[in-house]
């Protein structure tokens, strides 16, 4: 059984169709990555998975439970945490506080501390800004510490909402290949993204999302090679 | 090329520095602060020889510090504009006014009740934050500069509530002859002898139920050491309170709201119940400082809840420094100070000056001119503006910021000078 199963799912906003019917899965263990180009709906199948907002119609069962109409703070608790589009921070609170945030849910002191540690070997750069706050990091530590963040919650399925936004090409090497460290740490990863080259590189399998409809589905391998995604997402 | 490491190094080592010296300027700042608070009383009664006027405008700028050590919970750690805050204050010394003074036998219930202080210091706090929680519920999807609107709305109706409810509150004829706190006598100790300075042998004490004098008790009665001792106590026990509140999760799910209410959401926070909690919290302080004040005046009007109070508190922890307990403190000291000793004596200050100065031309009324008393007398509240503003152009952070105002600002004037540093490089 998936671990995420979002099935015809119809989203809105106000009168505005967001989703169409859509349905994808995430088997536990695996990278998906959605991509598509702006306003096709990427970020909207997060906040509809996190509880943000809530779909008009199909479901979303997590882990062998309906999660459709489940408050955002009980996904938590359920097991998915997410790195915000735009990465969110608490911009006027510590980087340590900020970390501490994302495990607001848990109350296992050794266990948080110990995640303390695991996400400051993952993301060297915070262990030396610990008692800096948010605000003052530099893009690339923003992400970080939003990926960071997330982590802390100790989650069954990480999302990450365009982890490679406005980041130096460097950086989204660095950012990239933290996700496969995650991703081999045996975190299951749903991966939103623009940057399709590289999310497609990392994804075991993919999802095509144009206007809130999956158009093509695949590995990443296929995908790659696909010539419609070639021509639309990849500029080749 | 090496100017541009100097000053990212120098940035660094304040970084590094910088907790350290906020958390010893915090605790040389409670340091004085405790140290004033006993000497004070000791000092004034030395110097005054006796007279405890002094010491009984200290305990009331006690009320005014609790006030804003609540506020400061609601403002300053949830983000929360509250500008109606004294309506719990005023439901707090309502409580107090109705169950420990003969009012509500004259009300339609017919009976009135006496219930201890101590109880109804307890009481009126989690009266005020019931009330809190009531007015959190339709503010919950409200932010900024809606939820002001919506709680100065809740600031002006408690007192027109009070005005218009005469048979119950006394309306604009108010609640006096207020009950004082008492002591068992069999609580014994220093203050409890004859000649103690403190508290006095006192017959009101009643049994709250039956009316009738049940135990021989000391009462605090009119001395204003007592009082002081005792707000100075609830003081000490708020700062604790709210210390601990700051760094537990509670805190920092607060200040996460604060920051980002979506992605503090994201988190797994509940951000109705911690919107709430923060309502009911913040107006507890002001329930508790609402039953002192009731107690230590012993009369309870609907004209000492006006919207000027709310913004009076406002003030204080704006300027002291939002967010941070030991600058909220000292914002509410000073603004007490400058409100209640500075600006009533400026206008015979400014005639003795003037007179010293031999300028005794100025001093007398003159045709239109209302004479230079008359004239600084009628301009206090333009003063006060000035100093306002002033405070708040050399000091935008308030007087005594917290870590994380200072570490921002530091860093906006670290990164100015790196850009100058790194431009004059270039060229």
């Amino acid at each position: 059984m998936a671990l995420l199963e979002l099935e015809s799912i119809d989203a809105f906003y106000g009168r505005i169709q967001a989703l169409r019917g859509m349905s994808i899965r995430v088997e536990k263990g695996e990278v998906v990555a959605l991509i598509g180009s702006n306003g096709a709906g990427k970020t909207t199948t997060l906040r509809t998975i996190s509880g943000l907002m809530h779909p008009q119609s199909g479901s979303i069962r997590f882990d062998g439970r309906d999660i459709t109409r489940t408050g955002p703070s009980s996904i938590v608790e359920l097991g998915i945490s997410q790195s915000p589009e735009g990465r969110r921070l608490f911009p006027r609170m510590t980087v340590r506080d900020n970390l501490l945030m994302g495990a607001y849910t848990r109350d296992d002191r050794p266990g948080i501390a110990s995640d303390i540690e695991r996400v400051s070997t993952l993301f060297p750069r915070l262990k030396e800004r610990r008692t800096q706050i948010a605000g003052t990091l530099s893009g690339g530590e923003q992400q970080m510490l939003a990926m960071g963040r997330s982590l802390m919650a100790r989650p069954k399925l990480l999302m990450l909402d365009e982890p490679s936004l406005g980041l130096a090409p460097i950086l989204v090497e660095t950012i990239f290949s933290i996700v496969r460290e995650i991703y081999s740490q045996g975190t299951t990863v749903l991966l939103v993204e623009q940057n399709a080259n590289k999310a497609l590189e990392v994804a075991n399998r993919a999802y095509v999302l144009e206007t809130g409809v999956i158009v093509q589905e695949g590995t990443g391998h296929d995908l790659l090679a696909s010539e419609a995604v070639q021509k639309a997402y990849l500029g080749m | 090329m090496s100017e541009p490491t100097a000053v990212k190094r120098r940035s660094l080592m304040t970084r590094l520095h910088l907790r350290e010296r906020m958390r010893d300027r915090d605790q040389a700042i409670y340091g004085i602060l405790i140290l004033g608070a006993l000497v004070f009383p000791l000092a004034t009664l030395f110097i005054t020889g006796g007279s405890t006027a002094y010491i009984a405008q200290a305990a009331h700028a006690g009320t005014w510090v609790l006030l804003a050590i609540g506020l400061n919970v609601v403002v300053g750690f949830a983000g929360l504009l509250d500008l109606g805050y004294a309506a719990f204050f005023a439901i707090g010394a309502y409580t107090y006014a109705l169950f420990a003074s003969s009012q509500l036998g004259s009300s339609p219930l017919h009976h009135s009740f006496h219930f201890p202080f101590w109880l109804m210091l307890i009481l009126g706090m989690i009266v005020a934050a019931t009330f809190g929680a009531l007015l959190g519920f339709p503010t919950l999807r409200l932010r900024g500069d809606y939820l002001a609107i919506v709680t100065l709305g809740f600031g002006e109706i408690v007192p027109v509530i009070s005005y218009n409810l005469p048979d119950w509150t006394g309306g604009i004829n108010a609640i006096g002859g207020i009950d004082k706190p008492w002591f068992p006598a069999w609580i014994t100790g220093p203050w409890a002898g004859a000649n103690s300075i403190s508290i006095q042998q006192d017959s009101v004490c009643r049994n709250p139920f039956a009316q009738t004098q049940f135990i021989p008790c000391f009462s605090f009665g009119f001395d204003q050491v007592a009082y002081y001792v005792l707000i100075v106590i609830l003081i000490f026990g708020a700062v604790i309170l709210v210390t601990n509140l700051y760094r537990s999760r509670l805190g920092r799910a607060w200040m996460a709201i604060r920051e980002d209410e979506v992605a503090a959401a994201a988190m797994g926070i509940n951000t109705v119940t911690t919107k709430l909690l923060a309502f009911a919290i913040g107006a507890s302080f002001s329930g508790f400082a609402g039953a002192y004040y009731g107690a230590s005046f012993g009369l309870v009007s609907p004209d000492d809840f006006l919207f000027v109070v709310s913004i009076t508190v406002l003030v204080m922890v704006v300027l002291g420094g939002m967010g941070n307990i030991s600058g909220v403190i000292v914002g509410a000291l000073v603004i007490y100070f400058i409100l209640n000793t500075l600006l009533p004596s400026l206008a015979s200050n400014a005639v003795s000056l003037a007179n010293t100065l031999g300028l005794g031309s100025i001093v007398a009324s003159n045709g239109t001119y209302p004479g230079l008393y008359n004239e600084v007398q009628y301009s206090q509240f333009l003063i006060f503006g000035l100093i306002l503003v002033l405070i708040m152009l050399l000091r935008p952070q308030g007087l005594f910021p917290s870590r994380i105002r200072e570490q921002e600002l530091k860093h906006a004037a670290v990164q100015e000078e790196g850009s100058a540093v790194e431009e004059g490089v270039r060229v």
